[in-house]
């Protein structure tokens, strides 16, 4: 036996994820060794520089036009995976400022003061207005974004498993972490990080499956294998398992039951995250899977992938009708819009199709939306934290204009209309499948979208049209945090909406997956 | 020994490991049904690495371990947290989050 070769590493092509895992490293460290007054603002400070830092390199890899397969083949770092890495990390710095807000609430924070006390307890009570903070929330955010940047530029099975459970474990924890409603939180921590670890437990036994199949886990790999030895039912076995565990982190459904619970037990900050990011890199996984791997016999899933897009659309557009509390509701839109995301993967059409750059706009579109959308939930509020029943926004026009004309906007382009980004996105997904022939699939999407732009429009009346109640929220003023969000999210959606030509044409170039 | 049975029996473990997780009550148990199913996959993924003559599935199962190991963590402090305020670990009993 030779020496053993040492894999080659590019470390240029690495610089974006070893910016977040370094910067979530250190955090760890800060969290054992800085005194406890300093730890908030260091933290923040070291979780916007890893994720800042990490858009800004991708943006520069992005411009050197990078296009390699690095790390012994288990990296594809390429057009579309430095996209999704940009966007990952752009919305999570976004996120970590939502996090950082901590002039809303008279408890200082949205999170625990300390986490191990039990919830109710006396000195729970007496920590609830404390300025202390359980500040471990930014280095697990930091460490989910780095594992959701491993995610959309994973080359292998294994390190998309890796991937997985590196985004996973730390969402399951801070989603438990509220300091209000701490049972609540608690619950959606235990729902979640159970149904979580099952799904998990697909993908892995479909990763077993494809393994052996194949005899290999590389992705070009099992292409290889698909094209020359065409499908076995063991392929198209491990294949369904796969595309079950990536779809219940993109909660689509029938694999959603998930999500409205924790969505609305998760402090909202979190919520935003997850609704923002985690899809975004699911439907990275979702696009490289199916594309490099399985893209010249798209055969085996383009008939699943189809009917569960119709299932998610009416699932999230009809049960979202029904909803009272807007967390809840909007996290019935994530599920339809799971759907929406699904056509542009039909419009994938075995690599020749304009899908895989319309989904890619779609996620940035949609992430930088609902990221806003939670963000006005922050703001609204009443004695007892935030006021997400529906029948507490009544009104809210005459309390606050602006947080009701930003909310309404930022409905109206979930709901895809014309002169938002929602309806950009819409309209290069459904183009992209009516394009590879699916256009029954894009007529369901045009009734699911009609029906779900009700359940948006009904807030919007209710905002405008109905006297406030008695007992009403008010609206908080935000703090500097909240507000760069707010507007970044806002200038955003109109931007893509008015103008969306640059980056339309951006997500057109990015559109290529090596492997 | 065929291959084959360890095959069938990993996939007996995973379907016991899965219905398990849809109807036992406790969370724990349902947590030690999961281990169930990824100790199953480990198990096909030896038996493949020797039918396919390649090292990657052994690697593979010893990753899977180590997340296991990792997922015992944070999984046991999220249902000890939700034990110590409602002194039990029912999942039938977390039931605030709904409609």
């Amino acid at each position: 036996m030779g020496p053993i070769q040492a894999p080659s590493l590019s470390l240029a092509a690495l610089a974006p994820l070893l910016l977040v895992f370094g910067a979530a490293a250190i955090g760890v460290l800060v969290e054992a060794f800085a005194p406890r007054a300093v730890r908030h603002p260091v933290q923040v400070a070291l979780a916007l520089v890893g994720t800042v830092g990490a858009f800004l390199a991708t943006l520069l890899l992005a411009v050197d036009g990078t296009e390699e397969v690095t790390a012994a083949g288990a990296l594809a770092v390429d057009g579309a995976g430095l996209f999704l890495q940009a966007t990952i990390a752009g919305l999570g710095a976004l996120s970590v400022l939502l996090f950082a807000e901590r002039g809303l609430d008279p408890a200082r924070s949205s999170f625990v003061a300390a986490a191990a006390v039990p919830a109710g307890s006396p000195r729970d009570r007496e920590l609830l207005t404390s300025e202390r903070v359980q500040t471990e929330v930014y280095p697990l955010a930091v460490f989910a974004v780095g594992g959701m940047m491993l995610f959309v530029t994973a080359n292998d099975l294994l390190v998309m498993f890796i991937a997985l459970e590196v985004l996973s474990l730390p969402l399951y924890l801070i989603s438990g972490l509220a300091r209000r409603r701490r049972l609540l939180s608690q619950e959606a921590a235990v729902k979640y990080f159970l149904l979580g670890a099952f799904a998990s437990a697909f993908f892995l036994y479909g990763l077993a499956l494809v393994y052996g199949a194949t005899g290999t886990i590389r992705l070009s790999g099992i292409r290889e294998s698909v094209t020359t030895e065409g499908t076995g039912t063991l392929l198209v076995l491990g294949l369904g398992l796969l595309v079950v565990g990536l779809l219940f982190k993109a909660s689509v459904a029938p694999f959603h039951t998930w999500t409205p619970d924790v969505y609305q037990g998760a402090p909202t900050p979190v919520t935003a995250f997850m609704a923002a990011c985690t899809k975004v890199a699911a439907f990275g996984a979702i696009l490289r899977l199916l594309y490099v791997a399985f893209g010249t016999a798209d055969w085996t899933w383009r008939p699943i992938v189809y009917g569960i897009a119709i299932v998610s659309m009416l699932v999230g557009a009809v049960l979202g009708l029904t909803q009272t509390d807007v967390k809840r509701m909007l996290a019935y839109s994530s599920i339809a819009h799971a759907g929406f995301l699904l056509t542009g993967v039909i419009g994938l059409g075995g690599g020749t199709g304009s899908g895989l750059a319309a989904t890619l706009f779609y996620l940035l579109a949609y992430g930088l939306t609902t990221l806003g959308a939670f963000a006005v939930v922050t703001l609204v509020r009443d004695g007892d934290g935030e006021a997400t029943h529906l029948s507490q926004w009544a009104g809210l026009a005459t309390r606050s204009p602006l947080t009701a004309g930003i909310m309404a906007f930022l409905l109206l382009a979930l709901a895809g209309i014309p002169l938002t980004s929602g309806f950009t996105g819409k309209f290069a997904v459904f183009r992209a499948a009516i394009e590879v022939g699916a256009w029954p699939l894009a007529v369901i999407a045009l009734v699911a979208s009609a029906v779900a732009a009700f359940f948006y429009l009904r807030l919007i009346v209710l905002m405008y049209f109905s006297d406030p109640a008695v007992d009403g929220a008010t609206v908080g003023v935000p703090g500097l945090p909240t507000t760069i969000v707010l507007a970044v999210t806002v200038a955003a959606t109109l931007v893509l909406g008015v103008v969306p030509g640059s980056v339309l044409d951006l997500a057109d170039r990015a559109a290529t997956l090596v492997g | 020994m065929s291959l084959t049975n360890y095959l069938v029996l990993a996939a007996v473990l995973f379907t016991i490991g899965a219905v398990g997780v849809l109807v036992r009550r406790n969370a724990i148990v349902v947590f030690m049904c999961i281990e169930l199913m990824l100790n199953s996959v480990n198990l096909t993924l030896v038996t493949f690495a020797r039918a396919t003559g390649t090292l990657d599935g052994q690697v593979i199962a010893f990753f899977v371990m180590v997340v296991a190991a990792a997922e015992v963590v944070v999984g046991l402090a999220i249902i000890m947290s939700i034990y110590r305020t409602r002194r039990s670990a029912s999942v039938d009993d977390a039931n605030l989050l709904k409609y």
